[in-house]
């Protein structure tokens, strides 16, 4: 088992947890409660992730962070390090993919707390805050959760881009998903057979975990 | 209070989390001191890992290697990836590298590599170096895939186009070749069992993990153009890969190269 690959992995995805929980929320939150004009299109812009192959995004993400790019150039002379096949540079492209593995479950959980006990909140003088922290919050829990678990998994299986801006860097870019890659391709069978069954054990309690919150949430609202 | 419960599991969540990161920050800050990223052929799997092992044995230092084509990684060299010393399979993507500016100097010859057809034991296919029995196997459907690596980044996936161009075969097995994405993928597919054989490098053909489950033919020479391989030391190279290098080109590794199949060159350069 490349312990090496499963840190960074372990790492990776708990920093675009913690990158996603505050914007999930807020952008969760302003896409259940307001109606806008062009409203369909940001809700399609949150979810073209899931139907964009990795290819497409991974190579965008090259032009735009490549050396030759502004924003690389401006990180490379600001930083001292490259963007791309870089830890960073890894932690932002998995921030912008798991979009919508966070903030759809999020956007779900508030939409379902009915309005009118919002309405009420505020009638006996709640601030905005206080409804948010004593009414929404605890009410949308299972979904903000189901997000985090959902882009935690989800980070530690992204194949596609990680192999397009990441170039496999032991310690720096080479996730678990990619040391499966790199062991297979050095006829380590039994390498890539330990770290393929952790990935799915993680990949199943995930998913186990989400269906269990989803559950709640029927519960708690019925 | 139920409603508290749930807060506590997100906050819980959140703590999780903070340690997490705190662990992320230490890393970070040490960066410098990890040891240099070495970009290799996938030709040199097996070879360069043993030199490596070799040289953490007699220096106490480690390298991290990376394997891939030759192609993929002049591109991603050009795109600033991390990269202190680049082994590449074919020394057009070293001179180009070098002419750019992007390398220390023009590198050194370390190796001539070879082409070897490879099959799975057992499998339909004989491993005759004429590739007669190949050609055989093309008319009667023994064969059905056939594995090389990408010919338009991968070095060894050219010179394995121009052998078979050579035996004449390049038409007929076109349609049934699938491609690697370098020269180990490519006889990972090989011995898969998904395909009946391959064209990869002697080098991989002798490491002992391949040669436990395939029989090999060394082919001619004269087949195809030169796997000249050349390696060079990338702009910002630290002293530890400056160190490396010089070790690769020493007798122990020199020795290793040679039983992996490669020509080494008597004179650097």
């Amino acid at each position: 088992m490349d312990l090496e690959a499963l840190w960074l992995s372990l790492r990776l995805g708990a920093l675009t947890v913690l990158v996603l929980l505050p914007l999930g929320v807020i952008v969760g939150r302003w896409l259940a409660y307001r109606s806008f004009p062009g409203k369909s299109v940001a809700e399609a812009a949150v979810a073209l992730p899931l139907v964009l192959p990795p290819t497409v995004f991974g190579f965008y993400l090259l032009v735009a962070f490549g050396a030759a790019s502004p924003i690389g150039a401006a990180w490379q002379a600001a930083f001292g390090r490259p963007l791309v096949f870089t830890f960073e540079g890894l932690l932002i492209a998995s921030v912008i993919f798991n979009i919508p593995f966070a903030i759809q479950p999020m956007q779900r959980a508030f939409e379902a707390i009915p309005s009118a006990l919002r309405e009420a909140a505020a009638s006996c003088g709640m601030t905005p805050w206080q409804v948010l922290r004593r009414i929404e919050l605890p009410l949308a829990w299972p979904g903000i959760l189901t997000g985090m678990v959902l882009s935690f998994a989800h980070t530690l299986g992204e194949f596609g881009i990680v192999l397009m801006v990441g170039g496999s860097v032991p310690g720096e870019t080479r996730t678990v998903a990619i040391a499966i890659y790199d062991r297979v391709q050095a006829f380590d069978d039994a390498g890539a057979a330990r770290m393929s069954a952790f990935l799915l054990a993680v990949s199943l309690i995930a998913i186990t975990a989400t269906f269990v919150l989803s559950r709640r949430v029927g519960r708690r609202l019925a | 209070m139920i409603r508290h419960a749930g807060l506590c599991v997100l906050r819980g969540a959140a703590c999780l989390l903070a340690a997490l990161v705190a662990s992320v920050a230490a890393p970070v800050a040490a960066r410098a001191a990890e040891p240099p990223v070495v970009a290799a052929a996938s030709d040199l799997q097996f070879a360069l890992e043993e030199i490596a092992q070799a040289f953490a044995a007699a220096t106490g230092e480690r390298v991290r290697l990376v394997f891939g084509s030759s192609g993929n990684f002049a591109r991603q060299i050009r795109q600033g990836a991390p990269f202190e010393v680049f082994f590449s399979a074919d020394e057009q993507y070293v001179e180009d590298l070098a002419r750019e500016g992007r390398t220390r100097d023009a590198g050194v010859l370390y190796g001539i590599g070879r082409l070897a057809l490879v099959v799975p034991r057992g499998g339909p296919l004989a491993a005759d170096a004429s590739l007669a029995d190949l050609r055989a196997a093309l008319g009667d459907g023994r064969l059905r895939k056939f594995a090389i690596a990408n010919p338009e980044h991968a070095p060894y996936g050219r010179r394995a186009e121009e052998a078979l161009r050579r035996a004449g075969l390049w038409t007929d097995i076109k349609p049934r070749l699938v491609l690697g994405e370098n020269v180990s993928q490519a006889a990972q597919f090989a011995l898969s069992g998904a395909a009946q054989g391959g064209i990869v490098a002697y080098s991989l053909a002798l490491s002992p993990r391949i040669g436990d489950r395939a029989a090999y033919a060394l082919l001619p020479e004269s087949w195809h153009g030169p796997l000249r391989q050349r390696a060079v030391l990338l702009k910002g190279a630290t002293p530890a890969a400056e160190r490396f290098f010089a070790y690769v080109q020493a007798p122990p590794a020199r020795a290793v190269l040679r039983r992996y199949g490669f020509a080494v060159p008597g004179e650097t350069g």
